[in-house]
């Protein structure tokens, strides 16, 4: 099939960005999208152009890198998956793509479609771990955990930090990815020593990040990747509350 | 120089508690005086940094992922191993001791392997600490799976995403420690060179990716926990960016390579598509305790199912071939990797393969399905069904899968004592970079084991005793050995942004691939590995004169990212295919086909290749030169392995 990209180019963080079109003939239907790119930027670099950036690793959707707006959508036209594992069968010949990068003000583009999501790892980094050193654990069977609070914690636990909720939602807020990490920790009995400590040190860095607030549409969940749930986001709210107004410590 | 493997005296048992008892130690109130650089930042990279800084060392870490929790140990996905005997089942230290020293075909250390399985059981503890959601049994305890080449449960696991888990659980430790200013962490930053002085190593230099600053940072060591080098194939399971760069330059500067050739493919890969394919994608290990592997018996019904005229749904009961069981009715379809792998490429290669190119067998899930019921096959393996609907349009819930062998990890690495430190003072390498643990061939669920053994209860002890001797004097990059180094990086990065050729460096790293996979890949010749040996050096050649590599330094520049990893692979490879010509014997996923029993599987020569193959880098074009660590086996009889 033969397809029209419109795809957003930006030579740097301090440049102004506009949209170029380009062809992308003969594309299989079996190719990946990101294989889709890799064969414009083959021929780019033996033009003498520059390639269209984007960030993309490990291509089988668990390392969060890949990160493509398409056609209005993060990481494009199907449910629960990342931009490296949608296929070129998702579109028809002559179709006109779209390609931008995640749009929010705490993610700003790096080169054309890659941007700086690093203000989620310094949400993490305020307060996302639970304070063990390495050795003087107890033996990993005298905690037992229910299994039903194993699995959700598990589930909360499988965002890949790609930040498509931040994309997806109109407030570019932070809510869904910071309140999984919550909820992991939350539900489990090692986070409980640090459980409203660590709620307040996250929220405040997401806050000084620049994230939105969240106004309960849904996009997030709609959109992500693993499918993570806005339970996540009520969890974090209730423990956020208590905290403040109950628990609240210096952070 | 002659090669001290530093393996503690006594018995096995002991050797570790010993070592660390005759370890120096550096007292709490030194440690601050020193500053350690971490390249890496996977399961090893980022255990190792958490657990240092915990000590009160300073701590550099360098990752070129945008965010450290992004390195590929996320990707692994079906466990990791432990002798924790929870099950009960007669699992102990010594038997995951024995199963990984005989699952490497004898290739390995003793000493090393036995370290391995003694902190196995701490890591578990330590993870479930750092809250690590693992799968968990009604009652509250770890649940516990089996996988290929022991005959116990003992691998625990999250799902089908055990290694993100552990990786997020050391990423938080590390952002604790970046929290407390113990780290400082540089994300988008490659490692170029290592910096020696008087032959110790005592800095590196590194590319910032985002502007291209070229820096210098000086440490009282390095620790290298780059990864492996699959991607030397081009095509394999390992993320994009996965590269032998940092190791191959630390090569470059003293350290010895060891086993370059052993490297293991995994038999249960989708198979490829096209030649647009950018990498592979793997199907568990677990998938084989259900499925049936087959081809058409016959290379008539082969080709009738290639062009389309027969579907395989139709195909007779009795024009199945389960290779697997029938060959090996004890493991049937259970036996290890590189046994189910080369009997895979024995099918194609005899004509019999499937799918549109040809170059697949089948694994079948209907017999599984009849079994269990289609719901029961669901919950066990709904996400891999998934995945490998995504990626070929195909549903194996009503046809069988289409399976091929694919480059998984590399066995192989720079060379390390004891006490994880290369050849290089003060320069150390852990997790799947280094050779140490695996001999020619790595059971599943042991990779997540070693990268966490190293960089959680190894390197904490071990570099201590070098920093106690060298002493906690101050480090700068004032020393005229970091403005050389710094010169010949940019130097050499020059030169790449010269290359105003025809062919880009994709195109190179794709035929470099080509020449991997055919000669120094699941069978090996002495005339073919000669012959790959010519053509890797007329492609490297011809790269320096054709490339074309675009854009400047001074910019966020992905084509020179990979074009100066990909000059790195054309070099490595010559290595391999020195390295598999030297060993004249099949061990492992190394299999020459000089050098096989009568019944076609592997046959090692313990008289003249029990050593672990270390080269020593002579020069530009130079051939390497070979030294030999003899193995010592005390401990285990070597054996014929057999899964008859």
């Amino acid at each position: 099939m033969n397809l029209t990209l419109k795809v957003w180019r930006q030579k740097n963080a301090d440049t102004k960005g506009n949209f170029v079109t380009y062809k992308a003939d003969h594309v299989s239907p079996d190719m990946s999208f990101l294989e889709m790119l890799d064969v414009v930027n083959e021929d780019l670099v033996k033009k003498g152009d520059d390639p269209i950036h984007f960030d993309h690793d490990c291509r089988e959707g668990i390392c969060g890198s890949c990160s493509l707006h398409i056609n209005g959508r993060p990481h494009g036209p199907k449910q629960g998956i990342a931009t490296c594992q949608l296929h070129m069968r998702s579109f028809k010949n002559n179709d006109t793509v779209v390609i931008e990068p995640w749009r929010a003000e705490a993610f700003p583009v790096i080169k054309d479609l890659a941007t700086n999501r690093s203000a989620f790892d310094r949400i993490q980094v305020a307060g996302g771990f639970v304070s063990v050193n390495t050795g003087g654990v107890p033996d990993a069977n005298v905690i037992p955990i229910p299994k039903v609070i194993a699995d959700e914690a598990f589930n909360s636990a499988t965002c890949i930090g790609c930040g498509a909720c931040v994309a997806a939602c109109k407030n570019a807020s932070a809510m869904l990815f910071v309140s999984a990490k919550v909820s992991q920790m939350a539900l489990l009995p090692q986070g409980q020593p640090e459980r409203y400590r660590r709620v307040q040190a996250m929220v405040a860095q997401m806050d000084a990040e620049g994230f939105g607030s969240c106004t309960n549409t849904g996009a997030c969940e709609a959109e992500c990747p693993k499918e993570i749930s806005i339970t996540n986001i009520a969890r974090m709210n209730r423990d956020y509350f208590t905290a403040k107004l109950f628990k609240e410590e210096e952070v | 120089m002659k090669l001290d493997a530093k393996i503690p005296e006594g018995p096995l048992a002991q050797k570790w508690s010993k070592h660390k008892f005759n370890l120096k130690l550096v007292n709490p109130a030194n440690k601050r005086k020193y500053t350690v650089i971490v390249v890496g930042t996977g399961l090893a990279g980022a255990s190792a940094a958490a657990s240092l800084a915990e000590l009160g060392y300073n701590v550099k870490a360098f990752c070129f992922q945008d965010s450290p929790r992004r390195a590929h140990s996320i990707a692994a996905q079906g466990g990791i191993n432990a002798a924790k005997n929870y099950q009960n089942d007669g699992d102990s230290v010594h038997r995951l001791f024995y199963d990984t020293i005989k699952g490497g075909d004898y290739r390995a250390r003793e000493g090393n392997v036995y370290r391995l399985a003694e902190v196995s059981v701490n890591i578990i503890d330590q993870c479930v600490a750092q809250g690590v959601p693992f799968a968990r049994e009604y009652g509250g305890l770890l649940d516990n799976r089996s996988f290929g080449g022991s005959q116990v449960s003992r691998t625990f696991y999250a799902r089908g995403q055990t290694g993100q888990q552990l990786l997020l659980g050391a990423y938080s430790a590390l952002n604790r420690q970046i929290n407390l200013g113990k780290v400082k962490m540089y994300t988008r930053h490659e490692m170029m060179d290592v910096v020696t002085v008087d032959g110790e190593a005592k800095g590196i230099v590194t590319r910032d990716l985002i502007n291209g600053a070229i820096e210098t940072h000086a440490a009282h060591a390095v620790l290298l926990c780059t990864g492996g080098y699959g991607n030397v194939f081009y095509l394999s399971t390992n993320a994009m960016g996965c590269n032998v760069t940092a190791a191959w330059k630390a090569h470059k500067r003293g350290a010895y390579f060891a086993n370059p050739c052993f490297t293991q493919i995994h038999p249960t890969c989708i198979p490829v598509t096209g030649d647009h394919q950018s990498k592979l994608t793997l199907m568990s290990e677990s998938l084989r305790n259900d499925g049936r592997v087959w081809a058409p018996k016959t290379v008539e019904l082969a080709q009738k199912l290639r062009r389309g005229e027969l579907k395989v749904t139709d195909l007779k009961e009795e024009d199945r071939d389960y290779f697997l069981e029938r060959k090996y009715p004890a493991f049937g379809n259970l036996v290890p990797r590189d046994v189910a792998s080369r009997n895979a490429k024995e099918m194609v290669d005899e004509g019999r393969g499937v799918g549109a190119s040809g170059i697949a067998v089948y694994l079948d899930f209907a017999e599984a399905i009849g079994r269990l019921g289609e719901d029961t096959v669901r919950a066990k393996y709904g996400n891999l069904f998934d995945m490998y609907q995504q990626i070929t349009d195909e549903n194996p819930y009503k046809q069988p899968m289409r399976i091929y062998p694919a480059v998984h990890y590399t066995m192989g690495g720079l060379w390390v004592d004891y006490n994880l430190q290369t050849t290089v003072k003060g320069l150390y390498c852990l997790g799947e970079a280094n050779f140490s643990d695996h001999g020619a061939n790595r059971l599943g669920a042991s990779a997540l084991m070693q990268g966490l053994a190293d960089g959680y209860f190894v390197i904490p002890y071990t570099l201590g005793d070098y920093l106690a001797n060298i002493g906690p004097k101050a480090v700068d990059t004032s020393h005229p050995a970091f403005e050389e180094t710094k010169r010949s990086v940019v130097e050499r990065i020059n030169k790449l942004l010269s290359l105003k050729g025809t062919k880009t460096a994709n195109e190179y790293h794709r035929e470099l691939g080509h020449i991997m996979w055919e000669y120094c890949g699941m069978a090996r010749t002495e005339e073919g590995l000669i012959k790959a040996k010519g053509l890797i050096q007329a492609l490297r050649a011809d790269f320096w004169q054709n490339a074309r590599v675009s854009g400047i330094n001074e910019e966020f520049n992905q084509n020179l990212e990979n074009a100066g990893r990909i000059a790195d692979f054309l070099e490595l490879g010559e290595l391999m295919v020195d390295d598999a010509l030297d060993r004249k014997e099949s061990c492992g996923g190394h299999f020459r086909l000089e050098s096989q029993t009568d019944e076609g599987e592997a046959l090692r020569d313990d008289d003249n290749y029990a050593y672990a193959a270390a080269w020593e880098y002579k020069g530009d074009n130079q051939p390497e030169q070979l030294h030999k660590e003899e193995l010592v086996f005390e401990n285990v009889k070597l054996s014929q392995r057999s899964y008859k």
